[in-house]
């Protein structure tokens, strides 16, 4: 009997008590079976389930079982994945629960990912909403096919409500759960045939309450940390002060003497203390006294490398984008605007810090996290222990916020955790928890930028010219993306939202630098369009201030040819009564881009009081396509807003000489309830596929914000976070 | 060995008396519904009742607790059926939902004392917990909802 076996009945034990959707994730995986391609696979699954394939499952009682192949971290991917089957099987949701899909590229792959499994880009439901809705209705097929069998009536006469499957003629009815014996031995059909969206019940429909609430307000929910298992032990690492530093010398005397401190390890990353519970770890560490090698670690500060950066905007960088002769439009225009826009390294600080439970077996490692790159972990794992990537299990669990912090490119926190496990001699299992120090100085911050701005206007006020120069570092330098994702020096992520610039401008150029920087980054929600929009968004306020127009209508007149921004703008514009009287004091300001497939318009209204500006109302208009699940949608724009709200107020991770100087929430201020503005979100009917909500909620905000404050007081912020003199 | 009773059972804890009471509740007990988030006090997520007074339970040494009453989110009310925990539901409040535990001890603790706060207390009271996904407009609105039940 290996460890891994082992502890997975250990975990079954542990967590009897907990969801059982956590359980679940292990029989589905020991069931072995693969998914449907065809019809040729048996649809039986243990215990006398129905399992037409890998999405869901329902058992004698009528339960329906989902299992998401997106990481649920707060968007809402297990309400959504859920209501695609649901729909389609006509399941009654108040027997619909959700558990996450373990580590299984074959069956869980993302459809965008060319063959990897993971969640990012925020495209849970636009790589999903044809497979899930084919999922769910070969299900209802099944069950409409047991049905016609059992009573001997055509397939067709036989219609399905709320998971009760009818015959009216002949005054039948059976439930899912009745049915589901029958059905596990029909043949799984090659096609079925999707609903007409004409006659959804449950998409787009509002009053379906999400699939993760329960757990989430009753304290039942199971983050990593909540993980038990027999033996466990935690591990809290000391890491270098700045990056790239390594331990010379560790005097671990005073750590060992710690009650319940059982190992002090050095492992790649720094020096772990492993303890029989986090205040024995916690309390190890502080005992450490490590000598620390920093000869080649990063010593610059955010200071100096923004003098570097400015210094760089000075000199042409590689071309992104080129339309037209920028330069000889910029000579020609009437009058010229110039401006420079900064943003500082932003860290992501979930509210859980990042974590990861592992347990070494022979020949197998089994991790529980929230998992957001599943194969990419699974591969880099694999590859550190000298294992192939189908003998690393990974159970997923419910993320605390991620904002792509979890998706990281570097796999840190699940290595670092593996390390530690590995340097014990996998003798128990092993909860890594950074604490919120950890997680605030740990780096893959979302980069620091810089952008130079030119715009050449006509005598109409119309823009001839945008020469754009952009400098900051690639999110996926040293990545195994950097291959095929940067393009001759160009990391496509670096500039989007200025290459596919909205507005119509006859001459476009757009440059980047790339400096290299010891500081490790990372996407953070919504990439670089988190720092283009504000960019982009201000410098257009800007040319419109400098036309003379109002900049609703200045953008509208750009926007020719594209009816989504158009609509967009046109709605929060209206909603928010842009253009009416406003109180002394407070003034509006609008921003309008597009993201992951989506567009969003938010108009800001806000006042300053004291030099502190203040947010009372945020209309959003947003077009994702298909709503799905409207509530998730508000809810997304919501937290969009909340997130990029909060680093344009406060967000800011400074160095000084190498180290990070904000190290918890005493010093990384985020957005509080008292500031959080009043959010009304409309959504642009749509009946195309659906595009992202998780992040395109959030580009506008910052500038949106900033021109108010602009229209307010007459003065242009152009750094962030927001500091009014 | 320090005695403290909680969800009202009353606990003799073997344990070193500096330790949190957040480590305590999650390492000693295994009642993991009270959340980590910064270790400082900042961010509201380990928020438990101490004779019906929220407190962060990342800053209270569990000796501070001898003698007396901790409340949970598991023992706040049974199966979810507190009046917060109700209108957190029908207001679809939570997303990842880690800081959910300390917010809706935070807004237990309001509302016994504030039966119905103006949204001016309700943030008066609630500033000190943290919500990175942004929940706090619905926060806001559960809270009204439960006001005059809890």
């Amino acid at each position: 009997m290996t460890a891994g076996a082992c502890s997975r009945r250990d975990f079954l034990r542990a967590s009897a008590t907990a969801s059982a959707g956590l359980t679940l994730a292990f029989w589905l995986e020991g069931c072995g079976r693969e998914p449907v391609a065809g019809g040729a696979a048996s649809a039986a699954g243990p215990d006398g389930r129905f399992a037409p394939n890998a999405f869901l499952q329902v058992d004698p009682r009528g339960g329906v079982t989902v299992i998401a192949k997106h990481l649920e971290m707060g968007q809402g991917a297990f309400t959504g994945l859920a209501t695609l089957i649901a729909e389609e099987m006509d399941a009654d949701w108040a027997k619909v629960r959700v558990v996450g899909a373990p580590a299984d590229a074959a069956k869980y792959a993302n459809l965008n990912w060319g063959g990897a499994q993971g969640t990012g880009g925020s495209d849970a439901m636009a790589n999903s909403y044809e497979q899930m809705r084919k999922a769910g209705a070969t299900a209802r097929a099944m069950l409409v096919a047991a049905a016609a069998q059992v009573w001997d009536v055509p397939a067709a006469e036989i219609t399905v409500e709320r998971g009760i499957v009818k015959h009216a003629g002949k005054r039948l009815a059976s439930s899912f759960g009745e049915l589901v014996r029958v059905a596990a031995t029909l043949p799984v059909p090659a096609e079925v045939t999707l609903k007409d969206p004409a006659t959804f019940t449950l998409i787009g429909k509002d009053g379906l309450p999400r699939a993760d609430l329960r757990d989430k307000v009753d304290g039942s929910a199971r983050f990593t940390q909540d993980v038990a298992l027999e033996g466990l032990l935690t591990a809290v690492v000391l890491h270098p002060p700045r990056f790239g530093g390594t331990a010379r010398r560790v005097d671990a005397e005073r750590a060992r003497a710690v009650p319940g401190v059982l190992h002090v390890v050095e492992i790649p990353t720094g020096v772990a203390v492993v303890a029989t519970g986090f205040w024995a770890a916690k309390r190890g560490r502080d005992a450490l006294a490590v000598d620390w090698d920093l000869s080649r670690a990063e010593g610059r500060g955010t200071a100096a490398l923004r003098d570097e950066f400015r210094a760089l905007l000075a000199r042409p960088g590689l071309p992104a984008r080129r339309d037209g002769d920028a330069e000889a439009g910029l000579r020609g225009a009437a009058r010229t605007v110039e401006a420079t826009y900064e943003v500082p390294y932003l860290a992501h600080a979930a509210m859980e810090p990042m974590n990861c439970v592992v347990q070494l077996g022979r020949d197998r490692c089994e991790l529980w996290y929230g998992a957001q790159s599943h194969t990419a972990d699974q591969a880099a794992v694999a590859a550190r222990l000298g294992l192939a990537p189908a003998q690393v299990t990974i159970n997923t669990l419910y993320a605390g916020g991620s904002f792509g912090r979890r998706a990281a490119k570097g796999n840190d926190y699940v290595l670092e955790a593996v390390e530690v496990a590995r340097a014990i001699g996998g003798s128990a299992p092993v909860k890594l928890v950074w604490t919120r120090e950890d997680d605030m100085t740990a780096g893959n911050f979302r980069p620091m930028f810089v952008h130079a701005v030119r715009g050449g206007l006509d005598g109409a006020g119309k823009p001839v010219a945008w020469h754009h120069r952009v400098v900051g570092q690639s999110v996926l330098s040293d990545t195994p993306f950097e291959g095929f994702a940067v393009k001759d020096g160009i990391d496509g992520a670096s500039v989007e939202g200025i290459t596919n610039l909205a507005y119509a401008v006859p001459a476009v150029a757009c440059e980047l630098h790339t400096p290299k920087v010891g500081v490790p980054v990372q996407w953070w929600r919504s990439v670089g369009h988190t720092h283009t929009a504000f960019a982009v968004e201000s410098f257009i306020d800007e040319l419109a201030h400098a036309a003379g127009q109002d900049p609703v209508a200045y953008r509208q007149a750009l926007l020719e040819g594209k009816p989504r921004h158009l609509a967009v703008l046109k709605l929060a514009a209206e909603k928010a009564g842009w253009g009416s009287r406003l109180p002394a004091g407070r003034a509006r300001g609008v921003a309008v881009h597009e993201s992951f497939d989506s567009v969003v318009a938010e108009v800001a209204e806000v006042s300053v009081a004291g030099g502190v500006p203040r947010v009372h109302r945020v209309v959003c208009a947003v077009d994702c396509g298909i709503a799905i699940n409207p509530d998730v949608i508000r809810a997304q724009m919501e937290g969009g807003i909340a997130y990029g709200l909060s680093a344009a107020l406060h967000g800011a991770v400074t160095l000084e000489d190498g180290v990070v100087q904000e190290r918890n929430f005493d010093r990384y201020r985020c957005l509080r309830i008292d500031e959080m503005p009043q959010v009304e979100v409309h959504i642009v009917p749509s009946s195309a596929a659906p595009t992202g909500v998780g992040e395109p909620g959030l580009p506008p905000i910052a500038p949106a914000v900033c021109n108010a404050l602009f229209a307010l007081t007459g003065t242009r912020v152009r750094s962030l976070p927001i500091r009014l003199a | 060995m320090v005695t403290v009773t909680i969800n009202g059972e009353r606990q003799s804890l073997d344990v070193a008396p500096d330790t949190p009471l957040l480590w305590v509740l999650r390492d000693t007990l295994g009642l993991t519904g009270t959340k980590y988030g910064c270790g400082i006090g900042m961010c509201g997520a380990c928020t438990v009742h101490l004779d019906g007074e929220p407190v962060r339970s990342c800053q209270l040494p569990v000796s501070a607790a001898e003698g007396k009453s901790v409340t949970t989110i598991e023992g706040l009310a049974p199966a979810g059926s507190h009046p917060v925990q109700q209108a957190w539901i029908a207001e679809q409040v939570p997303q990842c939902g880690y800081c959910q535990s300390g917010q809706i001890m935070a807004a237990a603790a309001l509302l016994a004392k504030t039966p119905k706060p103006t949204d001016a207390q309700i943030d008066q009271a609630m500033a000190g917990n943290l919500c990175r996904c942004g929940t706090y407009q619905r926060i806001r609105r559960a809270i009204h909802r439960a006001a005059g039940q809890a």
